[in-house]
């Protein structure tokens, strides 16, 4: 019997460390998933005002003929944007920076249209374009909710990882850091939309 | 002197610091999420007791045969806040709609910004889109504010939203609240024992005393004792004494934690 004894200590320890260590690493992976599913939501919220932005420049281009510019602007923007894709399982800083710039980029030219658009009563008077509109403002309101919801399940998780010692284990599993939105410059500013 | 004159000098820099931080920190606080589940929380004051009365027992006897919750809140001030940001955070914060269907639907007035939100949890977007919701408060809801009638407004508007809705969602009233919903019945059997216990203690004990009074004397003591305690027994039903045509008294089940997108209409009048 005794001889057994320090091996069965043994085993008690091995099996006490790993479960701890299988604690920290499935909870960094719950978390990881949260993160996932709520940039699957911003990139939807995202998508979605890509797509409203192609009515809008129907409608818009079907009833005022003014300034191409500001359209093309639009579409250029869009076009970029939609080229900028994200890996969620591998969120780098760099990449959300870029897909901040990007979104940004579409939320000022559109923005600028919609402050020029305010010069044709037709258009303002036009039941389908105030629809557009208020699509718009609505999507706004859902990018900024998902992107509060993106940081708010950043933080457990960065929270989680970067405590001693589950970041030693968590840097050994390969759980990185996830960066979290930050206002670009006209980025939080939702597109003005007047009524 | 100069102590008061330090003194002031500090009071002044702690009123600065005081409305610098007033500034910074210029956001709404949702109130705490309400024990009672209704569908009208009139902050504001906007619509009179028998307004609101009406429009609660309207939006709740809908959601009795839905399950939908459309909860009209108003407000003093957005205190600087953005309305359908507030709205959002507000209806995700008291979880209203089922949590299944995510079928809660918030509309949110503040007075003097004259701005409303409508928006719908996940599961009603289909239906209420912003495009729609847009519509109901450009032409149904704001022109009756224009016109000062808040009630008239939330009334005609709530209507648009039910015909929206119409045949998505059906559901029958949770049982926690059908208990709640009628205070009248436990009302009635607690009068109903203490008449028997009252007309058994005549019975036995009564032969000295009451052969004094006469006939009045004890059915009148027993007019007061039963008119008092009629009244003390009500107060105990949370004030359900005076409801008794109105049969809400909340939501079944309360709010069902409902999440919603952000997604939604708002206006101003």
């Amino acid at each position: 019997m005794k001889r057994f004894l320090p091996w069965i200590i043994g085993a008690v320890v091995i099996f006490g460390i790993y479960s701890y260590v299988k604690g920290i690493n499935n909870t960094a992976v719950v978390y990881e998933q949260g993160i996932k599913e709520a940039w699957g939501n911003v990139q939807t919220s995202y998508q979605r005002r890509n797509d409203l932005i192609g009515n809008l420049v129907k409608t818009v281009q079907g009833a005022a003929e003014f300034e191409k510019s500001t359209l093309t602007a639009v579409i250029e923007a869009r076009a970029k944007a939609t080229a900028v894709t994200v890996d969620p399982t591998n969120i780098t800083p760099e990449q959300l920076t870029q897909f901040n710039q990007a979104q940004s980029g579409v939320s000022s030219s559109l923005s600028r249209l919609l402050v020029s658009v305010e010069r044709y009563p037709d258009l303002k008077a036009n039941q389908n374009f105030l629809k557009l509109q208020d699509e718009l403002a609505s999507t706004e309101n859902q990018i900024l909710t998902a992107r509060t919801r993106f940081n708010e399940a950043v933080k457990p998780y960065n929270n989680h990882i970067k405590v001693f010692p589950n970041s030693v284990f968590a840097g050994m599993f390969g759980f990185k850091e996830k960066p979290y939105f930050e206002a670009v410059a006209g980025a939080e500013k939702p597109v003005e939309v007047q009524f | 002197m100069i102590i008061s004159k330090l003194n002031s000098s500090l009071y002044f820099k702690l009123l600065v610091c005081f409305f610098v931080t007033q500034l910074g920190f210029a956001q709404y606080t949702i109130p705490e999420k309400p024990t009672l589940a209704t569908s009208v929380y009139d902050y504001a004051n906007l619509l009179s007791s028998t307004e609101k009365l009406q429009l609660e027992e309207k939006l709740i006897k809908y959601s009795d045969s839905t399950t939908t919750q459309i909860v009209v809140i108003t407000i003093e001030s957005l205190k600087g806040e953005d309305v359908s940001q507030l709205a959002t955070n507000w209806a995700q914060t008291w979880g209203i709609g089922q949590s299944k269907e995510d079928n809660g639907v918030i509309i949110l007035v503040s007075k003097t910004d004259r701005k409303i939100a409508i928006n719908p949890g996940y599961g009603l977007e289909d239906r209420l889109t912003a495009g729609i919701g847009g519509e109901i408060i450009r032409n149904i809801i704001t022109p009756e504010f224009k016109a000062g009638s808040y009630y008239n407004g939330l009334d005609k508007g709530t209507d648009a939203l039910i015909d929206v809705f119409k045949g998505k969602y059906k559901g029958e009233r949770k049982q926690k609240a059908k208990e709640k919903g009628f205070p009248i019945l436990p009302f009635i059997i607690i009068i109903v024992i203490i008449l028997v216990l009252i007309s058994k203690n005549k019975g036995g004990g009564g032969g000295g005393n009451s052969g004094n009074r006469g006939g009045f004397g004890p059915s009148l003591l027993d007019v007061i004792i039963l008119s008092s305690l009629g009244r003390g027994g009500g107060g105990g039903f949370g004030g359900g004494s005076s409801g008794g045509g109105f049969g809400g008294g909340g939501f079944g089940g309360g709010f069902g934690g409902g999440g919603f997108s952000g997604g939604g209409s708002s206006g101003s009048w």
